[in-house]
């Protein structure tokens, strides 16, 4: 079964990248969001009672999902050694655990962890582009992405000028992320819209739409560094758009909600919205990752709860 | 939904939490008693068709005594009662209801066939806050804007009807009690288990014995109530046709009426509404409650630039409602009330059909047993179909499309109902503009079936008069 709306009257996609005003001009034209509307509609999927089976399902695939995260002044190749060894075997007790999708780390970072899941099938991450704030010249973002992609970097986080964005120069917006874009080269990128900063659903609507026109491979909400991060109602809305998108285009855009996110039941709630927004084909690491660090071990302690019958307590979950 | 692996697995509520009796009584002077004919009707779960339970059929004999208990007991208790202490006892009425509030869904989800998250979410949350409201305008009446000292009717006649069982109960009860009077109550024939369970909370309340009476039983039962000579205020809400003829019985005597009867809403998108929040509000129009509202948004009018783009997304949305197991906490749509209502839906339906309109249902696999509507929708609906004109209170959505705000205006007003009506826009200026013109008793803006006690409710025209809720409400039970 697909949840892809038909969508009788697409948009024009081609003629909205033209110019700057043209870009502009077509991202002020989509639906508008109503803010209530659309966090009561979050609300009423976190009353979704997911049990057995289902739960047993939705806690290995939100694993599966995890984008293993530290993003700190203070990391050490030390730190992201042993946060990449958890990422490959995260409940080493319990070889059935699944892998997380990725170490997501700074791109000073990324060989340390590359040394350690080589071969694994997890990934890595680096954020690049001057994160969190954005804030540095384009040819010093470029360079960043560059050294991550070099070092081994298999995906791009990186972070829209959410300045120029407020400020209605979409154009600099897409022409950086589309110079980004060609920085990767083979790297999946991940556009982050900050969307603590954007302020309303309508802004996350349209920079969804430009980052997604501009070549992202995801959108992702946060940094995690500004409050609020990922909610439901902004991932409801991000979900929105990739299921329009792929409507118009074809194409399926991967959804990341970063920050935030820390017990199992809230990641549960998550899978939910993309089942009922997005669809089941959402439903894949490589369309849908969980950016969080701590929820990893509340993933594992309830699994283990579901096969034992009972919980463990945190020292039996390592920290890294 | 077979082919995805995040199927989710079944998630009943425990239906033990709620105690069903084998029989039950009717209430009459905080005493349980058997109808004086030995009369019985029985409940079924609609979702199974098992008999529920056995419950009293009252004669014009049990009514009689529930009235004059009603009578007495205003005469000597509640009608003497300050204001002050009459609240003390709606306040404890509201506490035990929210305390007893999974019972209470439960047991509602069970005789009515809702889905547990309305009952648990919308319905019996909401009697509790009618309660607790009400109960704050019990000793204020002196400032309601009725004059200084405005006094109670006396013994009030309730009829209500089967959708909403216990939710229409403290619609009609709550704001009687508060006002002074004493009341008889009715609940419909095939759901009065929740009012026999409120009747356990007043007595758990320790309201006084005579202030509530409840007595169940059919439409005969109904119509000895609201033809007794010793009501003094009738109130009613169901069917216009049950309307018309209380309307009748009671022209002429003293007994003051309040009815709400049917409703054939129309909800206007305009091409610049929020499409995804608009889908979501068509959905909660007219599939909330298996669209067994009477304010349901039952006609869709969509402006014809974006009808297209608008049904796309209305279709994939249905396809997502879960239908089954009204227990299940997963559960979107439940089942039809009683077979007379799906006898009713279905002939609706076929006459839809055979009229030309276009009927569509997601792919949706019904219960064998029970009373089951898959959610459905009409395209090509033009005015003169009868499924644009009469209410069918089900799972049925037609959509008519307009060009411009006036002939949206004109289409939506074009029905002798006129009970509520939504607007989906962004244009804040456009919203007063539909509200000053749509003849509805309440017009929605971007959202559609919010309730709230402080709001009045009521219809314009064939939808019935006088309102419930708020402090509009207080004016039913009061003699001004």
């Amino acid at each position: 079964m697909t949840t892809v709306p038909t969508a009788a009257r697409g948009p024009n996609l081609a003629a909205a990248t033209t110019s700057p005003e043209a870009l502009a001009a077509f991202l002020r034209g989509l639906p508008g969001v109503d803010e209530v509307g659309a966090a009561e509609r979050a609300a009423r999927l976190a009353t979704r009672s997911i049990k057995t089976t289902a739960k047993a399902y939705a806690l290995d695939l939100a694993i599966s999902m995890v984008d293993l995260t530290t993003l700190e002044g203070a990391d050490t190749p030390g730190k992201v050694r042993a946060l990449s060894g958890k990422a490959v075997h995260p409940d080493p007790s319990d070889p059935s655990a699944p892998s997380v999708a990725a170490v997501c780390v700074y791109s000073d970072r990324v060989a340390d962890a590359v040394a350690v899941v080589r071969g694994t099938g997890v990934k890595v991450a680096s954020v690049a582009t001057a994160f969190p704030s954005g804030r540095a010249p384009l040819a010093a973002k470029l360079a960043d992405t560059r050294a991550a992609v070099e070092a081994g970097a298999d995906e791009i986080d990186m972070v829209i000028d959410r300045g120029a964005f407020l400020s209605g120069d979409i154009g600099t917006v897409y022409d950086e992320i589309t110079a980004v874009k060609e920085a990767c080269g083979a790297a999946h990128l991940k556009v982050i819209l900050e969307t603590g900063e954007l302020a309303t659903y309508d802004n996350v609507r349209r920079a969804s739409w430009l980052a997604m026109l501009a070549g992202a491979d995801f959108i992702k909400t946060s940094t995690g560094k500004v409050s609020p991060a990922a909610t439901p109602p902004v991932t409801l809305v991000m979900l929105e758009a990739v299921r329009d998108f792929f409507a118009a285009t074809g194409r399926r855009i991967g959804v990341k909600p970063a920050g935030g996110i820390r017990t199992a039941k809230d990641a549960v709630r998550y899978l939910v919205l993309v089942n009922e927004t997005a669809g089941p084909d959402w439903l894949t690491p490589d369309l849908f990752r969980l950016g969080a660090s701590s929820v990893l071990n509340d993933l594992l302690m309830q699994r283990r709860k579901l096969s034992d019958g009972r919980y463990s307590g945190p020292d039996y979950f390592t920290l890294d | 939904m077979a082919d995805n692996p995040f199927a989710y697995a079944p998630a009943p509520e425990s239906r033990d939490i709620a105690t069903v009796h084998s029989a039950y009584g009717l209430f009459i002077d905080g005493k349980w008693a058997e109808a004086a004919d030995g009369g019985v009707i029985t409940t079924v779960n609609p979702a199974t068709e098992e008999v529920l339970a056995e419950v009293a059929a009252a004669g014009e004999a049990d009514v009689d005594r529930a009235v004059r208990a009603a009578r007495a007991a205003y005469d000597t208790v509640w009608g003497p009662m300050p204001g002050a202490e009459r609240a003390k006892y709606l306040y404890r009425i509201a506490r035990i209801i929210a305390e007893r509030s999974r019972e209470l869904a439960v047991l509602e989800s069970l005789d009515n066939g809702k889905p547990i998250r309305e009952s648990r979410d919308v319905d019996i949350p909401l009697v509790a806050q009618w309660f607790f409201y009400y109960a704050g305008w019990a000793d204020k009446l002196p400032y309601a804007g009725f004059g200084p000292d405005p006094k109670p009717l006396g013994v009030a006649g309730q009829v209500i009807p089967w959708n909403f069982p216990l939710l229409m109960l403290a619609w009609k009860i709550a704001p009687a009690l508060a006002c002074g009077n004493t009341v008889v109550l009715k609940p419909a024939e095939t759901t009065p288990l929740t009012a026999l369970l409120f009747a356990e909370i007043c007595a758990q309340a320790e309201l006084p014995p005579g202030v509530v009476n409840i007595v169940t039983g059919a439409g005969d039962t109904g119509a000895a109530l609201v033809a007794h000579d010793g009501v003094d205020k009738v109130a009613f809400t169901g069917s216009t046709e049950v309307g018309r003829q209380i309307a009748r019985t009671l022209a002429g005597t003293r007994k003051s009426l309040t009815l709400e009867l049917g409703g054939k809403a129309a909800n206007v998108v305009f091409d610049d509404a929020p499409l995804d929040q608009a889908v979501e509000g068509i959905v909660n129009g007219i599939f909330f409650n298996q669209g067994q509202v009477c304010c349901a948004g039952a006609r869709l009018l969509v402006q014809e630039s974006v009808a297209g783009e608008l049904l796309g997304r209305l279709r994939a949305r249905m396809a997502t409602l879960r239908l089954g197991d009204p227990l299940d906490k997963n559960t979107d749509v439940g089942a039809i009330n009683s077979a007379a209502q799906l006898a009713k839906i279905r002939e609706l339906s076929d006459a839809g059909e055979r009229e030309g309109a276009e009927r569509w249902s997601p792919p949706c696999d019904l219960p064998e047993r029970g009373y089951w509507f898959p959610p459905t929708v009409f395209t090509g609906v033009s005015q003169s179909h009868r499924i644009a004109q009469e209410e069918i209170f089900g799972p049925v959505l037609s959509v008519l499309t307009f060009r411009t705000p006036d002939e949206a205006v004109t289409k939506a007003n074009n029905t002798p109902y006129g009970l509520s009506a939504g607007v989906w826009t962004e244009k804040g200026s456009r919203i007063l503009w539909m509200a000053e013109r749509l003849r509805a008793g309440v017009v929605w803006a971007n959202t559609f079936n919010k309730f709230d006690p402080a709001s009045p409710f009521g219809g314009f025209k064939e939808s019935g008069y006088g309102r419930e809720g708020g402090r509009h409400g207080l004016e039913a039970y009061l003699d001004v």
